[in-house]
Order: C-alpha cells, then structure tokens, then sequence
C-alpha cells in the first residue's frame, strides 16, 4: 500500500504556487496542491491574486523617460545617423 | 504596439521618432538589469547608454536571428558583466529566504487566520486599471535584486524562464526561486496598497 502524502498546510501551499503556475512542479507536488485547492477557499484567493499579480505585471507600460536621457540619446542617433550619410 | 522590427526598418532609414519610441520601450528594462551587475544607478545608465551605442552600430549586421530584444539585452548583460569583473562585483543571483506571506497571518496550524480576498474585489470600484498598473509598477521598482530583474525580464517583458535563466547565466531552478519570492512580494506590496496601507 502506498502511503498518501500528508495534506498540505496553506502556509505551505503557498510557497508552490509560483511554481504551480510556472508549471514546474512535479506530478504528485502538483496533485498535492490542486487537492488542497479544492478544499481550501483562501488559498485559492491566493492563487488569483498571484495569477492577477503575473498578468498585472505584463501590462505595465515603461515609464517616461528622463528629458534629459532622451535628449542625449538623440543626439547620439542623429551623431550616428549623419555619420552613415 | 508598433512591433519592434517594424521600428528597426525606420530607424536605419534614419527615423529619429522611431529610435525614440523603441528607447522609451527599452530603457527601463535595461538600466534594472544592468543594475544586478553594477554597484550604482549611474553606471547603470552608462551601461544602458552604451548599449544604444551598440545597437546603432550594430543593427545593420542584426539579422533577426533572435528577437531584437534578446538581441539588446544581451549587449547589456555582457556590457554590465565586463564592468562587474572590473569592479570586482560578485553577483548575487540567490533569493533571499523570507517566507512568500507574512507569518503572522497564519495560525500555529499552518491555516489561514487572516485570509486574502481576491484583488478584483479590492479593487472594485475604487481604483481604475491606470491606478492599479501605477502600483504594480511601483511594487516591482521597490524590489530588490535579483528580484527587480528577473521578475521585470520574466513578467514584464514576458521572456521564458529558460531564455532569462540563459541572459542572466543561472540556472532556470533559480530564476524559479528568485522569481517565486519576487512576486510575493509584488503580490504582498499590491494587497496593503489596495488595502489602503492597512495590512
């Protein structure tokens, strides 16, 4: 007979769900945790806040640059740019 | 988004707008990754700068091979790396270990005793997307490294975790690592700002 896991503790939970998204958990790590998933309401608050933390972090547009870093910048593409003329 | 290879054919065509517009999409990105090599933001930025010097340089030779922006940040990190050696930088590519949620919200057993309530209904009402983005921005630049930049390369930018593994010359096991205790710590920033600073 082969003996069952013990049930994971959502403070452990946790910790697997980085890799349970990146889809790098083993199969019975991952069993494991879809199992507690489904008895555990919280946990999966957690996992949609990781989840919406991922896609979140994809929308995130880059800042405006420095006027100052950009000015510099052209010049150095308009120094180049003439350079090939 | 105006694809990047599009930008590239009117940069060489001498389009000053569209080097703008691809420096303004890249910037950001560099100087974070540089700064895992660098000791200071300044030096960063020199990294950064003379990165657009090697692209303009180098684009016509780019042959698309790879994705320009594998291409551009794999001049940065060599760039960044040359000047760690010179620094006698060691890079710390290891995570930290804190545990990814407060311990304090968990009770002896391990359950939850102050459980999460999902963003959406945090949100709900009170803050547009722009809003939120603003603090997810800010989250990710209060980071430390290596976590700033292996979550930006990972999910701002959106390259896999082999080809960051790869870029940054550490083992995908931990990118995994450093990038599990990054976004905790995203996640945790975004919970107590959408909280209203309570915790």
């Amino acid at each position: 007979m082969r003996l069952k896991p013990a049930p994971l503790a959502c403070q452990q939970a946790v910790e697997l769900i980085s890799d349970y998204l990146e889809g790098s958990l083993s199969r019975s790590e991952r069993r494991r945790l879809e199992r507690h998933l489904r008895a555990c309401d919280a946990c999966t608050a957690y996992l949609e806040q990781v989840r919406a933390t991922i896609e979140l972090s994809g929308e995130v547009t880059p800042e405006d640059l420095d006027p100052e870093v950009l000015e510099g910048l052209t010049d150095l593409f308009e120094q180049y740019r003439s350079s090939d003329d | 988004m105006v694809d990047d290879a599009l930008l590239l054919d009117k940069m060489l065509g001498g389009d000053q707008a569209a080097f703008v517009e691809i420096v303004t999409r890249y910037q950001g990105v560099l100087v974070r990754v540089a700064r895992l090599y660098v000791g200071s933001d300044a030096t960063a930025e020199d990294v950064a700068q003379e990165t657009w010097i090697a692209v303009l340089k180098g684009l016509e030779r780019f042959e698309g091979r790879s994705s320009f922006k594998t291409w551009l940040l794999r001049i940065c990190t060599n760039r960044a790396r040359s000047i760690a050696v010179r620094e006698h930088r060691t890079v710390l590519t290891f995570a930290d270990d804190d545990a990814s949620v407060d311990p304090s919200r968990f009770n002896d057993a391990g359950m939850w005793s102050e459980p999460p309530v999902p963003f959406t209904e945090l949100v709900e009402g009170r803050l547009d997307r722009a809003e939120v983005l603003a603090l997810v921005r800010a989250a990710i630049e209060a980071l430390a490294q290596p976590a700033q930049a292996v979550v930006t390369l990972r999910d701002v930018e959106g390259l896999s975790t082999a080809e960051v593994a790869d870029l940054l010359e550490i083992s995908e096991a931990n990118v995994r690592v450093i990038l599990h205790r990054g976004r905790a710590k995203v996640r945790a920033s975004i919970e107590v700002s959408l909280k209203g600073g309570a915790k």
